[in-house]
């Protein structure tokens, strides 16, 4: 692999200071976008440290930045950002692209360094400072005057005060129920509709609701549940169900300690289309000659299942089910949206929510949100782990 | 894991056709044969049947409500509506320019903030997951594999210090926030997708290239991206679902505003204020949803791609 833009250059392994003795002169666009990218890296912890200080200098931004009023405002500076954003990294390329000697750190940094940029600022500094906050009590960390440490106080309290514990149990029912339910009917219905006739159709069915914001989903599911008071006429389906099978309207999201389940089958519902949609893609691509040798033997039906297609499947049922048990673990739109967790539904996502921002403890919020991440974690090792194995196997 | 046909046909061969003996089936043959088996069992039809009326009749009673008239929705369910149809737009229209609900001005908001939210990150991941397969430098796959582990950092982690940044330059309560925060966030699991199409990408073609004496940037615009139009298109369908149906990021960064919040948010609020306010809800979840099902209907084959290859975000 050439070191430089320019065939013509031999050593690929000349450093910086060799590039001026070079004869084909440095680009000096080139080297430009280099230092412009390293001033971008310190002006990011520039920024950073002077957060943390709380001496960051007031800036005033010129207003149609960040006032948006009205639609056309919004629409023009819409425009203006993609047309900024495009131009910008068109320059940064444009001048990284020369015909002169360009240094492989420059073209290296011009097209990593936004995105390293990027995630410096918004997920790893975020990161070590929410890990930092749940050591700490209700204010910010890094607040001289008002910070105070607390070591594990924050995990002990979440892991021994009664309501906290509901919300870990509840968390815990989710991130059991959902992927069960989810893959076992996904996997259902993608072996039943398995090259049937209308098969797109009866996949984008279950499918759809993918697509669907699950606020969205939380109020089609809320008017199913709805209750009205036995006297007068349901508008909610079950439980105009439940009387006309003669049984009393039951109040599906209040009643302790069913109403849990009844968000959990909304996840459910959302799920399961995913589910089906990567199994029915692993079952096709089983090898035709497997199916084919299997059938010879005299095999069909339920042990076909069993012994042919569950095998062959495994591995995508594995990340089928680590991804929702994952998407499930950060479950925060549905319970906030039909409950806001209230009647004992909290998990911890939302619970997160509800005191970061509701009740502006810090503390506790970053004790809840580290521990989302550290649930994450043996469930991501895992995957990893069972995938190189069947990579290996491949 | 990988796409693929479901009956990949199979070309009939020379000696396949000869007339000696009972020809042998082609695999295409025997799986059709084998759908037609299945297609026989009533209990198998009967359940997938039943599942995708369940799948459907949620969302299908919500949109029967959205246009039947304030007073007929809290007198009567919506499955009357069948022997007493009625049809009003009204509900549409009180949600989308009422003042108490103005969705039409929260509908702009989320376009606004989607479009930037989804070009930002691409643009940003299709150079950084270039330079990861194609550009050697010190440090690379120490470098990718930390932008790989990115991936399970949850949102929560990151919500709060960011905020802080934000307020510190002045910039909370604006677009700017929700735009970089969705373009921050996207930019691991982009990243590791787009370089998983560029690596599948035959090294002779670049190398080809090269010789000819083409730099990065002509390679990267000239030879690659053409081919990963489909990638490209996979996580915009993503990204774009994403962004369009986000609630804990807007929320925590755009308010309540109507100069800024999206749909979502408002939605939400809703939810909680005017819970019984059926003729607003049903029509205002359709306004949400509208957008969604239909960029997934025609990228529905992209999403899938992008799901296969690994693509899901937390």
């Amino acid at each position: 692999m050439s070191d430089t833009q320019t065939p013509e250059k031999a050593d690929a392994s000349a450093s910086d200071a060799t590039a001026g003795k070079h004869k084909n002169p440095v680009s000096y666009g080139a080297l430009a976008v280099g230092f412009f990218m390293i001033l971008v890296f310190a002006g990011i912890v520039g920024l950073v440290a002077a957060s943390f200080f709380d001496a960051v200098p007031e800036i005033t931004w010129p207003s149609f930045l960040v006032e948006s009023d009205t639609a056309v405002r919004k629409l023009g500076l819409m425009v203006f950002v993609v047309l900024l954003f495009v131009g910008v990294m068109a320059l940064l390329l444009f001048m990284v692209d020369s015909r002169k000697r360009v240094p492989n750190w420059t073209v290296a940094i011009a097209f990593v360094g936004p995105a390293l940029a990027a995630l410096l600022l918004g997920l790893i500094w975020p990161g070590i400072s929410t890990l930092i906050q749940s050591f700490y009590g209700r204010s910010p960390w890094y607040d001289p005057e008002r910070s105070e440490f607390v070591g594990m106080a924050n995990f002990s309290t979440l892991f021994t005060t009664p309501e906290f514990q509901v919300v870990l149990r509840n968390t815990l029912i989710w991130v059991i129920l959902v992927p069960l339910v989810a893959v076992g009917l996904g996997l259902l219905y993608a072996v039943l509709i398995d090259r049937t006739r209308g098969e797109a159709i009866s996949k984008g069915l279950i499918f759809l609701p993918m697509a669907i914001s699950l606020v969205g989903a939380s109020i089609i599911w809320r008017f199913v549940y709805e209750y009205r008071a036995p006297a007068r006429p349901q508008i909610g389906l079950l439980n105009q169900l439940l009387v006309w099978l003669g049984l009393e309207p039951y109040q599906f999201i209040l009643n302790v300690p069913w109403n849990t389940t009844f968000l959990i089958v909304v996840m459910v519902w959302i799920q399961t289309g995913f589910a089906m949609t990567i199994i029915s893609a692993a079952i096709k691509a089983i090898p035709d000659d497997i199916v084919e040798a299997a059938r010879l033997d005299g095999v069909s039906g339920l042990r076909m299942f069993r012994y042919v297609t569950i095998p062959s499947i495994r591995p995508a049922l594995l990340v089928v089910w680590v991804t929702i048990t994952m998407t499930t673990l950060k479950v925060f739109d549905i319970v906030r949206t039909m409950t806001g967790g209230n009647f004992q539904t909290s998990v911890v996502a939302n619970e997160f929510y509800t005191q970061s921002f509701r009740q502006f403890d810090f503390g506790l919020g970053a004790a809840l949100a580290v521990l989302l991440f550290v649930i994450v974690i043996p469930v991501v090792v895992y995957q990893v782990r069972q995938l190189r194995i069947s990579e290996e196997i491949r | 894991m990988t796409t693929s046909n479901p009956g990949i046909p199979v070309e009939p061969s020379v000696e396949q056709k000869r007339p000696s003996g009972p020809r042998k089936l082609t695999k295409a043959e025997i799986r059709a044969s084998e759908a037609k088996t299945r297609l026989t069992s009533p209990w198998a039809t009967g359940i997938a049947i039943i599942m995708a009326i369940l799948w459907t009749i949620p969302t299908f009673g919500l949109l029967i409500t959205s246009i039947r008239p304030q007073a007929s929705i809290q007198q009567s369910g919506w499955w009357t509506w069948f022997t007493n149809p009625e049809f009003t737009l009204q509900n549409y229209e009180t949600v989308l320019t009422g003042s108490s609900t103005a969705f039409g001005t929260y509908f702009v908001n989320t376009l606004v903030i989607t479009i930037p939210a989804v070009v930002i990150p691409i643009t940003i991941a299709l150079l950084a997951a270039y330079a990861f397969a194609w550009i050697e430098f010190r440090g690379r796959d120490l470098l990718f594999v930390a932008v790989f582990a990115l991936q399970i950092v949850p949102l929560q982690v990151t919500l709060i210090p960011l905020l802080s940044i934000y307020v510190d330059v002045g910039l909370a309560g604006s677009f700017w926030t929700v735009w970089l925060s969705h373009s921050i966030f996207a930019l691991p699991l982009a990243i590791f997708m787009f370089h998983n199409f560029m690596k599948d990408i035959p090294r002779s073609l670049v190398e080809a290239a090269r010789v000819d004496g083409a730099g990065h940037v002509r390679i990267f615009f000239r030879v690659l991206l053409p081919l990963l139009v489909p990638a490209v298109a996979a996580f915009t369908v993503f990204q774009f679902l994403w962004v369009w149906n986000d609630l804990l990021v807007a929320l925590t960064f755009a308010g309540g505003t109507p100069n800024v919040a999206p749909l979502t948010v408002r939605l939400a609020e809703l939810s909680g204020s005017r819970g019984q306010d059926w003729h607003l809800l049903s029509a205002g979840a359709f306004v949400a949803l509208i957008v969604p099902v239909l960029i997934f209907l025609f990228g529905q084959r992209y999403f899938v791609r992008g799901l296969l290859a690994g693509g899901v975000k937390g």
